[in-house]
């Protein structure tokens, strides 16, 4: 008998809330979690990511709304009734226990007969190959091993959804992205069901098939990684995908653009760029401008810059990064720009940067610091 | 070094380099204040006083035999000095035992947040503020025959007769627990925060009920803590000598073996005997302490994972 998912169709977050003491960690989260997909959900710390785990997991009360499992209420229920399993950020190994006494744990809580319980805490054993290390306890492994035997903890009792708790934050970066790849694979393999908190959104991207990305407690934006990558709703989302480059700016023309073709201007200190607006970006409206450096390119010599955007700066930082480097260019009015280039320039060069309008979004610059009412809702759709 | 090393090649490092290695250097100096204090006051009159517990006097001698080792018959002879080890024992045994399963349930409790947690704390530790005299007075007044409490339960017609609540083996109970309880407390408590809450939550999702992740979790992981809360409390309680006399029956159910060292010392005049009671005393605790300690050394003693 083979490790494999609980079976269920889908999992339904309605309106999830949870505040403390007046301040809400979580607001008005809704997801709908199908069989079988990778969902991350993604943000700094404090945006309440955790807080909404911890919901789900049943280790915090809801003060809002409903999570269903195929139409039933789960959230009424105590954590130990849920049939979720979890994997903590400190691993929470039981350390008086074996590998295997911690593996079987759960499957005792269940009374499970003794020859099934040695059996599936075998197979769930080598599935994270650590065999030869059944009979120590968790002091005596290494972080990736009890990360491992975590894994297998949970996994074990072939629950219907697995919760991660930043699983892979404990670890050296090279071990990272070998656990990454072992939990992708354990997720395909057994069929599982995961949501898996980071605020790596490298590791999100890589893992997920879909993210959720959360600031202060709300959700900006849900959506496929690429979606995310090309297409996010606000700079905030923008800044958290990667887009290093974000200044302040005012709209230069009247229009409000909001297709994906359509182009505007935007004054940026001394700079004039003509970029892609996402949302309302009116004329001599504030904005926020954002570039990914892989986006800015140095131009050489001659070369007409594109959609008419280009910036002189001189080079301040030149990092290696192996095939590449990360350059920092500064401006005559003091504004730093982060650039990716395949050649080192000088510090000290002088060099004209430009970015194709379309890689050059537009957002509204969203002063309250909240995004706007509808996002939310508007982000489920997607 | 950047001086290339030949294998085999003895260390150049200077004698005193090679000394600090093995952690001998100048800071070993600050151990002599210690050192001076713990041999004149402890290692010395120690020392005296088990060469005292073979100089019985002339009385002892001839009523008991043994020669030097007299003062020892007659502690194993003597059903009125022997006794008293019993008698000890039935009165620390159970008080410790109380004050650390007691200690278990609050402490489990006051780990939790809630308003008010501080000032249940403190109500709970301030006893051990009070002094065991103090502790005395205030049980006698409390809980005597003319006491708050027997007048009251009277006044309201729930007994006849005021209760002995004091003089007794009871008022000597009431006293250990009350010094005893806080501390107790204090060391479990400290002891449970330093295993991480989320093996609990752990457990919690892997389906194991509060009972389970009790007996399974917790308390395994407590168990060589509350060993060593077990072993403090009972000493504590063990030496019982102010409390056994004031609010007990010093010639009778709390007749304990520091009054009767004391017996010995302050009113035979028999300080080789005193000696020898007291030079006992330590050695019933030390087994008391070798049999929890054995029993200790079954458990998982390593890193619970808290904030220890």
């Amino acid at each position: 008998m083979a490790i494999t998912a609980g079976k269920f169709d889908s999992l339904e977050l309605r309106d999830v809330g949870r505040s403390f003491g007046g301040h809400e960690a979580l607001v008005g989260l809704d997801l709908t979690v199908r069989a079988g997909e990778f969902i991350a959900l993604l943000g700094p710390s404090g945006c309440g990511k955790s807080t909404a785990l911890n919901c789900l997991a049943g280790l915090l009360p809801l003060t809002h709304g409903q999570i269903l499992l195929d139409g039933q209420r789960v959230d009424t229920l105590p954590s130990e009734k849920r049939g979720f399993g979890m994997v903590f950020q400190s691993y929470a190994l039981f350390p008086h226990l074996t590998v295997e006494k911690n593996v079987a744990f759960g499957l005792q809580m269940r009374g499970l007969p003794r020859a099934e319980i040695t059996q599936r805490v075998r197979e769930a054993i080598s599935l994270v190959k650590l065999e030869e290390h059944a009979k120590k306890l968790p002091g005596q492994l290494s972080g990736g091993q009890q990360q491992r035997v975590a894994i297998a903890r949970a996994v074990v009792l072939e629950p219907s959804l697995v919760l991660m708790d930043e699983p892979l934050s404990n670890l050296d970066a090279k071990l990272r992205l070998d656990m990454r790849t072992e939990i992708r694979r354990l997720h395909q393999s057994l069929g599982l069901t995961t949501i898996y908190v980071t605020h790596d959104q490298e590791e999100a991207l890589s893992l997920a098939d879909r993210l959720v990305v959360l600031r202060e407690g709300r959700v900006q934006q849900i959506g496929t990684p690429d979606e995310l990558y090309d297409h996010p709703r606000n700079w905030h989302v923008a800044d958290f995908m990667g887009y290093r480059n974000i200044l302040p700016g005012t709209a230069l023309d009247a229009a409000n653009g909001t297709a994906g073709t359509e182009r505007t201007r935007v004054q940026v200190g001394s700079m004039t760029l003509t970029g892609r607006p996402v949302g309302d970006v009116g004329g001599s409206s504030e904005v926020r401008v954002a570039v990914r450096p892989d986006d800015l390119v140095v131009l050489a010599d001659g070369d007409a810059p594109q959609d008419g955007n280009a910036v002189t700066g001189t080079v301040a930082v030149v990092e290696y990064h192996g095939r590449e480097f990360a350059v920092v260019v500064q401006t005559s009015d003091g504004t730093l720009l982060h650039v990716r280039t395949p050649s080192a320039p000088e510090v000290g060069d002088v060099v004209t940067l430009t970015a194709a309008g379309e890689r050059v979004l537009v957002f509204p610059a969203d002063l309250a610091g909240r995004p706007a009412a509808t996002a939310p809702a508007e982000a489920v759709a997607v | 070094m950047t001086a290339p090393t030949t294998s085999g090649a003895r260390s150049t490092a200077s004698l005193r380099h090679r000394l600090a290695e093995r952690g001998i250097d100048a800071s070993l100096w600050l151990m002599v204040p210690a050192l001076v204090f713990a041999l004149a006051l402890f290692v010395y009159p120690f020392s005296y006083g088990i060469g005292l517990t073979f100089q019985p006097g002339l009385a002892t001698q001839e009523r008991w035999g043994g020669g030097v080792f007299a003062n020892y018959v007659a502690f194993f002879r003597d059903p009125f000095v022997f006794d008293s080890v019993w008698i000890t024992m039935r009165l620390a045994l159970p008080a410790a035992l109380f004050n650390v399963l007691a200690s278990i349930p609050v402490a489990l409790v006051l780990r939790r947040k809630f308003r008010g947690k501080r000032f249940m704390t403190s109500v709970l530790v301030l006893p051990i503020t009070l002094g065991t005299v103090l502790t005395a007075q205030g049980l006698l007044i409390f809980a005597g025959r003319q006491g708050w409490l027997n007048r009251t339960l009277m006044s309201i017609g729930l007994i006849d007769e005021p209760l002995q609540l004091v003089n007794n083996y009871v008022g000597v109970m009431f006293s250990l627990i009350i010094t005893g309880f806080p501390f107790a407390f204090l060391l479990v408590s400290s002891y449970l925060s330093g295993i991480d809450p989320s093996l609990d939550a752990a457990a919690r999702t892997l389906g194991a009920g509060w009972w389970q992740r009790f007996r399974r979790i917790t308390l395994p992981l407590l168990a060589p803590g509350l060993a060593t809360t077990f072993i403090l409390t009972f000493v504590l309680a063990f030496s019982v000598f102010p409390s056994a006399r004031l609010v007990g029956d010093a010639m009778g159910s709390t007749r304990v073996m520091s009054l009767m060292a004391f017996r010995a010392f302050g009113e035979q005049n028999d300080y080789a005997m005193a000696s020898t009671i007291a030079l006992m005393m330590g050695v019933v605790e030390l087994v008391v302490v070798a049999i929890v300690l054995a029993w200790r050394s079954l458990f998982y003693k390593g890193s619970t994972g808290g904030k220890g």
